[in-house]
This record gives structure tokens, sequence and C-alpha cells, in this order.
């Protein structure tokens, strides 16, 4: 039998939760015989080149590039699983959704923050080969059906492992007390 | 004051008149899980976390006085639902962003959010736009983690005594006031106590946080009613 085939990707996120993923040590080792990646910024796979059974989803959704990824991520994995505070809640990247406009994101961003230096033509970068920004963050659940949910920021190395290994083995999903955590 | 025999989960306690259920199941090592409710504090029974079936009705248990041959049921699938379902909507209701706040990790509205299992809500969030009062020199008012328990409210102050806090505005718009004349000489026991009184991170005492490390923290490796239900089983 060929070995479940897995994608991840990191939306609005930090890239916390494939740092947490990798933090499963050398467990990494009988991952690898567990399963076959696919499209992953961990082995640099740009694009969807299978259909795949497992989808795992880092960060909620603040432009459109990230509705587009979601959107191909439902499309070719069996399971989505979303990993994280960001794509479960929003998370840190939703704080601007109670009270800030985009307008005033942006000029914070470019314009008025501390750490801004070089930019005396006051410019906000505005291509067309930039990905629109969302009116508001999204959670994942709020642009397409998610199917689990691993809470955390990061979830536990733990959490993803024990949850990795029941989907793909069809086991029980055994999620411990301690390791089920908001933050 | 006379006594009184009642059933909890089919086991029989005497309990006083006039004690609430709640109150009789923590003495005797039951946990029914509450929110709004705190010991020593006139109950209000505003959160209906601790709904139980009482005499086969679904009664808040916090407000619910006993009576001689009740019976209590404070636990089945039903009114777990029910609870989930609550703390479901306060999460949606206000802007928590636990990995950001002070008080993750020794909050009572997260920790049941843990003891239910809930991985995630049911609900839209609504994303309320709220500010942070920080006028007070020793501590701070986050609306937006506020569940307007009254907590605050009904413990600091005192009977007789100007109230420190209060509602202001109605409906979904109502949010704690500080009175921030009364409590510019706010001690930092005050501070400390207006902090713990709340059940959540909507009042933090300043120049304070993230002390303890996770790991370490209230409710990191037990869930929340595991004390009172750890005395029961000694019982
Ligand atoms: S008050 Fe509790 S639930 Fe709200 S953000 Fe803080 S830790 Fe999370
Ligand atoms: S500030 Fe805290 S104690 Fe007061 S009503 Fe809000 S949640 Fe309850």
């Amino acid at each position: 039998m060929s070995k479940p085939v897995v994608a991840t990707t990191s939306l609005a996120g930090c890239f916390g939760c494939h740092m947490s993923l990798l933090d499963i040590d050398e467990r990494i080792l009988d991952l690898i015989e567990l399963v076959e990646f696919n499209k992953s910024p961990i082995d640099d796979i740009k694009t969807f080149t299978k259909e795949c059974d497992i989808g795992i989803i880092e960060g909620g959704c603040c432009n459109s590039e990230n509705v587009h990824v979601l959107k191909e991520f439902r499309k070719h994995c069996k399971t989505l699983v979303v990993i994280g505070e960001c794509g479960r809640t929003g998370g840190l990247p939703a704080m601007r959704n109670n009270n800030a406009s985009i307008t005033e994101c942006l000029e914070e961003a470019y314009l008025n923050c501390v750490s801004v230096q070089a930019n005396d033509e006051k410019i906000i970068p505005n291509d067309d080969e930039l990905p629109m920004i969302l009116d508001r963050v999204y959670p994942c659940n709020e642009v397409v059906k998610i199917d689990y949910f691993l809470p955390g920021c990061a979830p536990r190395a733990d959490l993803i492992w024990n949850a990795l290994v029941a989907l793909v083995t069809g086991d029980e999903m055994n999620l411990p007390y301690e390791v089920v955590k908001y933050d | 004051m006379s006594m009184v025999i009642i059933t909890i989960n089919g086991k029989e306690f005497s309990a006083k008149t006039g004690e609430m259920v709640v109150d009789v199941a923590r003495k005797n090592g039951i946990y029914i899980p509450t929110l709004c409710n705190m010991e020593g504090v006139i109950p209000q029974g505003s959160c209906r976390i601790c709904t139980c079936l009482i005499d086969g009705r679904t009664m808040a248990a916090c407000t619910t006085p006993v009576s001689h041959r009740m019976n209590v049921e404070t636990n089945n699938a039903e009114l777990e639902k029910i609870r989930t379902t609550i703390v479901e909507l306060l999460f949606a209701e206000g802007n928590h962003y636990c990995p950001t706040c002070e008080r993750s990790g020794n909050c009572d509205l997260q920790a049941l959010a843990y003891r239910f299992n809930v991985l995630v809500s049911q609900f839209k969030q609504i994303f309320p736009t709220r500010n942070v009062d920080a006028k007070n020199p020793k501590i701070l008012i986050d609306h937006n983690r506020c569940i307007q328990c009254k907590r605050c409210i009904r413990r600091m102050g005192g009977s007789g005594k100007p109230a420190w806090f209060s509602f202001k505005d109605r409906g979904h718009k109502v949010k704690v006031n500080i009175d921030h004349e009364l409590t510019a000489d706010f001690t930092d026991e005050m501070a400390q106590k207006a902090m713990d009184t709340c059940p959540v991170g909507a009042i933090l005492k300043k120049e304070k946080g993230f002390d303890v490390p996770i790991g370490r923290r209230k409710y990191d490796t037990e869930p929340i009613g595991t004390e009172i239900e750890k005395e029961g089983a000694k019982l």
C-alpha cells in the first residue's frame, strides 16, 4: 500500500506551528517512514503534484493569496487539519479585526511605526503583483470546511504528533489534557 | 438553623437550609463548574455554567437554595453540552487572544474550555470594538476580555460604601466602569484583590505579568475543579 500523502502550508501565521511540527525531534524519522510529503515549505514543493490525504494548515486568511491557497488545499486534500490559534480563531493577526481599519494598519506598518526608517516618499506598497489585503482576518473555518482543529500557540509537538499518527493509522486520537492549550 | 437531606448524583448529604446547591456540592467534594459565582460573594446566577438538573428541571445551582429531599444531578451529556455552548458563546462574544493574555493558564474561562475539550467554537467570532482603560495607577481594565460576570462589582467596594466598580450602558453594550476618583489611591493589596476577583484577564495588576512559566500555571496540568474532586475522593 502506498503511503498517505501530506501537504502543509503557512497562511497568515508566523511559521511557529511548522517549527512545532519539527519539534517532534527524532520522531521525524518515523514520520518519513509513515507518510510522503507533497506541497509543503518543509520539502519546498510549491504546487500540488498529486491528490493528498491530509492537508495541514497553519494561519488564518489575511489576504487574497491565503484564501486561494486554502481553497486549493480543500480541493486537493481529503482531510484538512488546522493547527494553531491563527488558523483556528484568527489569532494575533486578527487583533486588527476589532480596533483598526486597513488604512490604519498600512499607515502604521509603512509610515508611522517607530521602526520605519527609509520611506521618505511615504510609499504604501500597492503593486498588482501583491495579494489584496482582506477587510479583516478570517479563521480558516470561515472560508472552507475544516475537519480537525489542534489548538495552541504554537500547538505542542506531542499534540501534532499524536493527531497525525492517529489520522494516518486510523487509531483513536489521544489528546492528553496537558497538550491541548490555547497559548 | 435546621438541616435538610439532599441527594446529589445518587448520594445523600445533609445541608443547612438556605445553603446554595453549588456550595453544598463543593463542601462534599463534588465539582459543579462556575464562572460568575465566587465563594463568599452574593450569587447572581447570570452565567448559567452551573446549570444542573434539580428535581428534573435545569436550574442554576449557585442561586438555588437546598430544600428537603431535593434531588440534584450535576452532570450528564445534555448539561455538558449546555455548559460548553455557554463557554463557546463567551469566546465568540469578546476578544480573547489567549496567547497575548497575562491571565492565560490561570483563567477560569479558558480552563473551562479545556475541561470541556473545546477544540473550536461552533460560533463565529463577533470581534466587537472595545477598549482598554489603563487610567488607574495600579490596575488596568481590558474590556475585550470582560465576560460581564459582575464579580468585581459585587466583591469590591462593599456595602454602604460608594461602588468602585459599576455597570455602564445596557444590553450588548454593557461594560464595567471603574470610578477613577474613588480608586485613585488603590493599594497594591486592593489591586491584587481586584485581579483575583476577576475570573478572566479583564482586570490586571500593572507592572507584573507572565511571572509564572508555562507548565507551572494553575490550569497547565490539571483541569479546573480537580482540587474539589480530589477532596471528594478523600471523603
Ligand atoms: S481572559 Fe482568558 S480566555 Fe480571554 S484571552 Fe485571557 S486567557 Fe484567554
Ligand atoms: S471585569 Fe472581570 S470581574 Fe468584572 S465583570 Fe468583567 S469579567 Fe467579571
